[in-house]
C-alpha cells in the first residue's frame, strides 16, 4: 500500500511517501522552488516522492482540516467582536476566495500531475496535531510511548497529549487556541525584532547571553501555569486574536520598551528577554512532561510540533529523567505534517500492522540524491573545475585535511535531509577547535548575525567524552553541555563579561561549537546511519585527536538548503567556502574560474 | 459552489455547529463583498491565524 502525505497552503509545504509502512521519500517544496518556507502546492516534492508513478497511490492524506480551522477563525472573531474587524477584513477575502476551497485546490493540483486518476475518492484529511503526533510516534523506535505535540496552533489545538501503542494512537486531551506555548514564544520573537515563524531559533540562540530577570513578570502577567503543566495565556497582552501583530501596547509597557525593529541593535535587554521566555518555556514543558509521566506511566516520550525544535528545552526534558527515552521527530514543524498525515492514514485509517524498527526514520536522509556520473555532468555544465577521487578514502583524506587546516568545506553527499537541520548530507563543515571559526562562518560564509552559535557533529561512540550526554542525538535536537574535562577555566575578568562580550572568550577546546553557557546542540553520528560522514569524523580524529567538527546547513541566510549540485556550486562560489566535496568530486576555490564568483550571492535571498 | 455548500452543511451537522451557519453566511457574504471591493487579497504577515 502506498500513501502520499501532503502539507501545504500555510507554510513549509512538503510531501512524503509511505510504502507498506516504510518511509520511502520525503522532501520540502522550498528546496525545489528556492523560496524559503514556500507554502504553495508541493508539486515538485510530490513528483520527487512518487517518481511520477501516480497510478499505484492508494491514498493521499492532507495534514490539516481546513473547515475546522475556518470554524476557529469564525468563533474567534465572534468572541472578540466588534474588535478584530481589521484582521477580519484582511483574512476573510483570503478564506472566502481561496482557503475555504482547499479540497478543490488540492484536487486541481493533483490533477495537474495526473488528470486521469480519481484523486477525490482517495483523499483523506487528518487533524493538524494528529499529523504531528503520528509523525512523532509511528516513526519512532518505540512500541509504546506518550506523545506530546506543541506548536503555534493547528485547527483549534495548540498542545496535545496522546498515547501510542502499536498502530494505535489515542488522544487523551488538548489545550485549545488561543492558549499556546508556540504563540507565546513567537510573541517574544516578534518583540525581540525577529520574524515570526523563522526567528524563533535566533531567540533561543540569544538566550544564553542574557539573565532571566523578566521570568517572574512573565509568570505573573502573561501565563498562568497549573501544577500539571496546563496553562492559560492572559490575552489582554496579546494582539493575535484580533489584530495583525502578536502583541499589543500593554505587553510593551509591561517590559518598559517598544518592540525592537529588525534594523535596531540588539541590547542586553533583548538578551534578558530571550533568557526569560526560554526559562518560562522550559519550566512549563518540564511540568507538562512530569505530569504526563505520572499519568501515563510510559517509559518513552515522543515529541513533535514546532516547539519540539526548541532543543534547549528538549535537553532539559531528557535530563529531568522522567522518561528513559525521548525521541523527537526531526521534521517537527509543519513540513513533517506531510509525513505524519501519511503515517496516520496508513495506520489509523487503513489499520495496517506496524513493525517497530530503530531505523524507521532512516536518519531523515529521505530527500533527493545524485549518482556520481550525474554530479560530474551537472558540475561540468556549471563550469566547475574539479578532480574525481578514486575512492571514498581519498575523498575523506582531502576533506579532513582541509577542515584541519581551518578551511570551511562544503559537504554534499547522498540523500538530502528531511527537516530543518543539516545532518551531514547538505552541510558546511569547519574545525570546532578553531577560535575564529564561529565568526568566520557567521560573517563570511552564512552572512548572518555574529551571535548565532554553531552545532557540533561528534562520533557517536565518543559523544560522552566530549559532552555531558549519555544518549543518542542523531537529529541535532538535544542541547547538552560540553564535558567539564574539555572546558577552559575562565579568568576573573572574563567571568565579569556581559552579553555579547562573552562571545570573544574561548571556553573550551572546541570553542567554535561551545555556546556562552557551555552548551552545544549536539549531533551524534552513527556508523550505520551515515557511514561516509562517520568516516570523515573518524579521519579527522585520526589527524587531530578530536572527533568533533562544526556542522551547519549548506546555505546562506534566507536561502533554503541547497538541493542540487549546481546550487551547491553556486553557493560555494558566492561565499568564502574554500573547498567542496560533492559525491567524489573535489573542488577548491583557488582552482575555479574567477569569472564565476558571485560577489552578491546572498543578496538574492530575503534575510530571515 | 454547490459542492462547498453541501460540504459545509455536512460539516456543520457532524460538528453540531448549525448555530454557526447564520454567522457563516453573513461572514461569507461580507467577505465576498470585500473581495469585490479590492483587486487582490493581501496575506497578513503573521502566519498563525491564517
Amino acid at each position: 500500500m502506498r500513501v502520499l502525505g501532503i502539507s501545504a497552503y500555510y507554510h513549509d509545504s512538503a510531501a512524503a511517501l509511505i510504502e507498506d509502512g516504510r518511509i520511502v521519500r520525503a522532501a520540502q517544496e522550498e528546496r525545489f522552488t528556492r523560496k524559503k518556507h514556500d507554502a504553495s502546492f508541493p508539486k515538485n516534492a510530490i513528483e520527487f516522492c512518487t517518481d511520477g508513478d501516480y497510478a499505484s497511490i492508494d491514498s493521499v492524506a492532507f495534514y490539516d482540516k481546513p473547515f475546522l480551522k475556518f470554524e476557529r477563525l469564525l468563533e474567534t472573531y465572534l468572541a472578540f467582536a466588534p474588535r478584530g474587524f481589521g484582521s477580519f477584513r484582511t483574512s476573510m477575502p483570503l478564506w472566502v476566495g481561496e482557503k475555504l476551497f482547499q479540497k478543490r485546490n488540492l484536487i486541481a493540483g493533483l490533477r495537474g500531475l495526473d488528470d486521469g486518476k480519481d484523486w477525490e475518492s482517495i483523499l483523506l484529511f487528518t487533524e493538524h496535531h494528529q499529523s504531528h503526533a503520528a509523525s512523532a510516534f509511528f516513526a519512532s523506535p518505540f512500541e509504546r510511548a506518550a506523545v506530546l505535540t506543541l506548536d503555534g496552533v493547528g485547527e483549534w489545538t495548540t498542545t496535545s497529549l496522546a498515547v501510542g501503542d502499536g498502530n494505535i494512537l489515542r488522544f487523551l486531551r488538548d489545550i485549545p487556541f488561543p492558549h499556546s506555548l508556540g504563540l507565546l514564544y513567537s510573541a517574544f520573537t516578534y518583540y525581540a525584532g525577529f520574524k515570526v515563524n523563522s526567528g524563533e531559533y535566533k531567540l533561543m540562540g540569544l538566550a544564553p547571553y542574557g539573565e532571566p530577570r523578566f521570568a517572574q513578570q512573565i509568570r505573573e502577567h502573561l501565563i498562568d501555569v497549573k501544577a500539571d503543566g496546563s496553562f492559560r495565556l492572559n490575552m489582554r497582552y496579546f494582539d493575535y486574536c484580533t489584530g495583525l501583530k502578536m502583541i499589543n501596547g500593554r505587553f510593551e509597557r509591561l517590559f518598559g520598551q517598544p518592540a525592537r525593529r529588525s534594523d535596531e541593535d540588539l541590547t542586553q535587554f533583548h538578551m534578558d528577554i530571550a533568557a526569560s521566555v526560554q526559562q518560562v518555556l522550559t519550566d512549563v514543558l518540564l511540568k507538562l512532561t512530569r505530569s504526563i509521566a505520572r499519568e501515563t506511566k510510559m517509559r518513552n516520550l515522543c515529541l513533535a510540533g514546532g516547539v519540539a525544535l526548541n532543543c534547549v528545552a528538549n535537553g532539559q526534558i531528557l535530563r529531568d529523567g522522567q522518561f528513559e527515552n525521548v525521541w523527537i521527530q526531526p521534521a517537527a514543524g509543519d513540513a513533517g505534517g506531510a509525513l505524519g498525515a501519511a503515517l496516520a492514514a496508513y495506520y489509523q485509517h487503513h489499520g495496517e500492522p506496524r513493525a517497530v524498527s530503530a531505523h524507521t526514520m532512516r536518519g531523515s536522509y529521505l530527500g533527493p540524491a545524485y549518482e556520481q556520473t550525474e554530479i560530474e555532468r551537472r558540475l561540468r555544465m556549471a563550469g566547475a573545475r574539479f578532480t574525481v577521487c578514486k575512492s571514498d578514502d581519498e575523498l575523506l583524506e582531502k576533506c579532513s585535511s582541509s577542515i584541519a587546516e581551518g578551511q570551511a568545506v562544503g559537504w554534499f553527499q547522498g540523500a538530502m535531509e528531511f527537516g530543518p537541520r543539516a545532518l551531514g548530507a547538505r552541510s558546511i563543515l569547519g574545525d570546532a577547535r578553531s577560535p575564529g571559526m564561529q565568526t568566520t562562518l557567521n560573517l563570511k560564509v552564512k552572512f548572518r548575525e555574529s551571535f548565532r552559535p554553531f552545532a557540533p557533529s561528534v562520533l557517536k561512540e565518543r559523544a560522552s567524552q566530549w559532552f555531558s550526554l549519555d544518549t543518542d542525538s542523531p537529529y541535532m535536537l538535544l542541547v547538552a553541555d560540553v564535558h567539564p574535562s574539555k572546558r577552559r577555566e575562565m579568568s576573573a575578568a572574563e567571568q565579569r563579561l556581559f552579553g555579547i562580550e562573552k562571545l570573544r572568550v574561548q571556553r573550551s577546546s572546541i570553542p567554535a561549537v561551545t555556546h556562552v553557557d557551555y552548551s552545544a546542540r549536539v549531533q551524534t553520528v552513527d556508523r550505520e546511519a551515515n557511514p561516509l560522514y562517520h568516516g570523515l569524523l573518524s579521519k579527522f580524529e585520526e589527524k587531530t585527536g578530536c572527533p568533533v567538527i562544526v556542522n551547519t546547513s549548506f546555505n546562506v541566510r534566507g536561502e533554503p538548503i541547497v538541493n542540487t549540485p549546481e546550487e551547491a556550486f553556486r553557493c560555494f562560489m558566492g561565499t568564502e567556502i574554500e573547498a567542496l566535496a560533492i559525491g567524489r568530486c573535489w573542488l577548491q576555490k583557488c582552482d575555479q574560474d574567477p569569472a564565476l564568483r558571485s560577489g552578491e550571492y546572498q543578496s538574492a535571498f530575503v534575510p530571515d | 459552489m454547490t459542492g462547498i455548500v453541501r460540504e459545509l452543511w455536512v460539516y456543520a451537522g457532524a460538528r453540531k455547529k448549525f448555530w454557526l451557519l447564520p454567522v457563516l453566511i453573513l461572514m461569507m457574504v461580507f467577505g465576498g463583498m470585500l473581495i469585490l471591493a479590492q483587486t487582490s487579497a493581501v496575506a497578513p504577515f503573521i502566519y498563525t491565524l491564517f
